[in-house]
């Protein structure tokens, strides 16, 4: 399972357990009792941010556009990062395996400077993070084909000092 | 048969579905020409060198091996096996029983022997021979060295035995620097290493800790460049390959894809900032970087004319990836590149005649070379990936990664001739990529 779509699920559990709060159940009335204990990690948690929210958007082939997905997630990230002020945030940009080595490495800093400028429009202060290009030197996924190749022509914001979970 | 006749059917065999080469006015002797693609490999014998002392006898062995396989290994020569000769070859200083070779069918004879000197070092001499003219090419030579050199004394022998069959320099006594690759694709380790030409002497110059990329050698053969993530971004970084002495040129931000000057004072480099990646030139006396290219383009990969007067780059200035020249200077920039696809990775031949370049076109990766202007395109090889080529010392012959698909494919260094035959896989202890070939080493 990719972290994405782990990601997604977990996104579904976290609707489900709020639905469940605003209408309790009807077995309440006969003495059971049930509260929500929250999902597997604290919101303000690195787990939170990665799992829930969600680290990484990704791109079409060649280019460092955000389309509206990618734009989502970096709300998302924005509002958490201003939520959490002591946390700060290295964007990783990465690329997949079909361009030359130096060309990737120039490509990986456009996409993580595009996510890096989109998180500062949305209110993240740019001392609080860092932009870093691997180029084609750190897949996620290892087959040659495009399933592999669109998770990772990639941007991740590895969050540091805030709780792992 | 005749040493002319000899020659004109060696031309023959070599040119038979090539354009007519245009024949040097004075045939010389027996001579194959590199660059039109030999068909015909020219057969030569080469018997154990004799050894002079007890001493000198396991050594003999294994340089006259190490030359042989050179030798085949250039492709343009073919060994007669030491099971065919009729007569051996026991003392260095008597002429060669010429129709024990000729009968064999051997062209290029090569008689050598090794003694161990009175303080302990080797001295190897050897002789050249044509069969047919029944006579040497070129003086007899002798090299004197200490025992632990007796690899480069046969480096060496090959390299004057390739030089006067092909009129070119050889290119048998140099060093390749390669990033050797382990562990799985997703997590890959890479670390520094440098080895012989032939791939024997593998010596490791970093550890797996931090990732390192594109090393590239300093004319001096003893000092390289390379891109290096030990403090989390990357960053060039200059290393002298004997005491391992490192020093980050201190860039500030992402700096990669160095390379050399032709003089080794300065380093072209590029660097990212803010999203655009543009060229630099720094001066390793220091003095700071000069900035070559101001587009918001990826500017990267450059390399220098071998006169120093020029740098050939890729930029996707124009939409997508193309190959320009502009002066060392910086500013400007010609495009050269016109066919279809996207050309990376530029690199000029160090005597000046091509720029070998890797090209993506149709879900495949090329070698390829082109003349300076970017007339005379040729496609040498082809493959899933097939990238960054270096030159061999004499222009001749180049290396280049190749990677296969999926999890399971890992890069390993290959060697083409720049006719495009003689694709060879150059032997490395495990997955190699990135390779740099050096100048010859100096004495």
């Amino acid at each position: 399972m990719t972290p994405r779509t782990l990601a997604l699920m977990l996104s579904a559990v976290v609707v489900l357990a709020a639905c469940s709060r605003e209408e309790p159940n009807a077995d309440a009335n006969a003495g059971l009792e049930q509260s929500n204990l929250g999902g597997q990690w604290a919101e303000n948690s690195i787990g939170f941010f990665n799992n829930v929210i969600g680290d990484r958007v990704f791109f079409a082939t060649d280019s460092s556009v955000l389309d509206a997905a990618a734009r989502a997630t970096l709300d998302a990230q924005a509002g958490w990062l201003r939520a959490n002020p002591g946390a700060t945030a290295v964007v990783e940009g990465h690329a997949d395996e079909r361009g030359t080595q130096e060309y990737n490495l120039g490509l990986g800093a456009r996409r993580a400077n595009s996510a890096y400028n989109y998180l500062i429009s949305q209110g993240v202060e740019a001392g609080r993070l860092r932009t870093v290009t691997f180029g084609k030197e750190r897949p996620e996924a290892t087959c040659s084909d495009e399933s592999c190749w669109s998770q990772n022509r990639r941007s991740v914001s590895v969050v540091a000092n805030a709780p792992a979970s | 048969m005749t040493r002319a006749s000899l020659l004109l059917a060696m031309l023959a065999a070599s040119f038979a579905t090539l354009p007519a080469p245009s024949l040097a006015q004075d045939p010389g002797p027996t001579r194959i020409i590199v660059d039109q693609g030999v068909i015909e490999p020219l057969p030569f014998a080469a018997p154990l060198f004799v050894a002079e002392d007890a001493a000198a006898a396991e050594i003999a062995t294994e340089l006259t091996q190490v030359m042989a396989n050179n030798l085949v290994g250039s492709g343009l020569f073919r060994e007669v096996p030491r099971e065919a000769h009729i007569s051996p070859v026991t003392n260095f200083d008597s002429p060669p029983r010429f129709p024990d070779w000729s009968a064999i069918n051997v062209d290029a004879l090569i008689t050598g022997a090794v003694a161990s000197t009175e303080d302990g070092r080797l001295a190897v001499r050897f002789r050249l021979w044509d069969v047919a003219a029944q006579q040497t090419i070129g003086d007899g030579m002798q090299i004197v060295a200490p025992r632990d050199q007796a690899r480069r004394i046969a480096h060496k022998v090959s390299d004057q035995v390739y030089s006067r069959l092909t009129g070119e320099d050889g290119y048998f006594d140099s060093r390749i620097v390669f990033v050797e690759e382990s562990g799985p694709k997703d997590a890959r380790q890479k670390r520094l290493a440098i080895m012989d030409q032939d791939g024997a002497n593998v010596r490791y110059l970093s550890n797996a800790n931090a990732l390192v990329l594109n090393p590239r050698f300093s004319p001096n053969t003893r000092d390289i460049l390379y891109t290096s993530y030990e403090t989390g971004t990357p960053q060039v970084v200059l290393m002298n390959t004997q005491t391992l002495q490192r020093q980050p040129l201190g860039l500030p931000g992402m700096t990669f894809a160095p390379r050399f000057s032709p003089d080794g004072s300065s380093v072209v480099l590029s660097q990212a900032n803010g999203g655009n990646t543009d060229i630099y030139r720094v001066s390793l006396g220091g003095g700071g970087a000069t900035r070559l290219t101001s587009s918001p383009a990826i500017d990267t990969a450059p390399s220098f004319s071998p006169d120093g007067s020029q740098i050939v780059f890729e930029s996707d200035r124009g939409g997508t990836q193309q190959l320009y020249v502009m002066p060392a200077s910086g500013g400007g920039g010609t495009r050269i590149s016109f066919g279809d696809g996207r050309y990376a990775t530029p690199v000029w031949s160090p005597r000046g005649d091509l720029i070998a370049f890797t090209k993506q076109a149709g879900g495949r990766f090329f070698i390829g070379v082109m003349n300076p202007d970017g007339s005379g395109e040729r496609l040498l090889t082809a493959s899933f990936l097939d990238e960054g080529p270096t030159w061999a010392p004499n222009g001749r012959v180049l290396m280049f990664l190749r990677e296969g698909r999926g999890a399971n494919g890992a890069p390993q260094i290959m060697s083409v001739d720049v006719t495009g035959r003689n694709l060879r896989r150059v032997p490395t202890p495990g997955a190699a990529s990135d390779p740099a070939w050096s100048a010859l080493l100096p004495d």
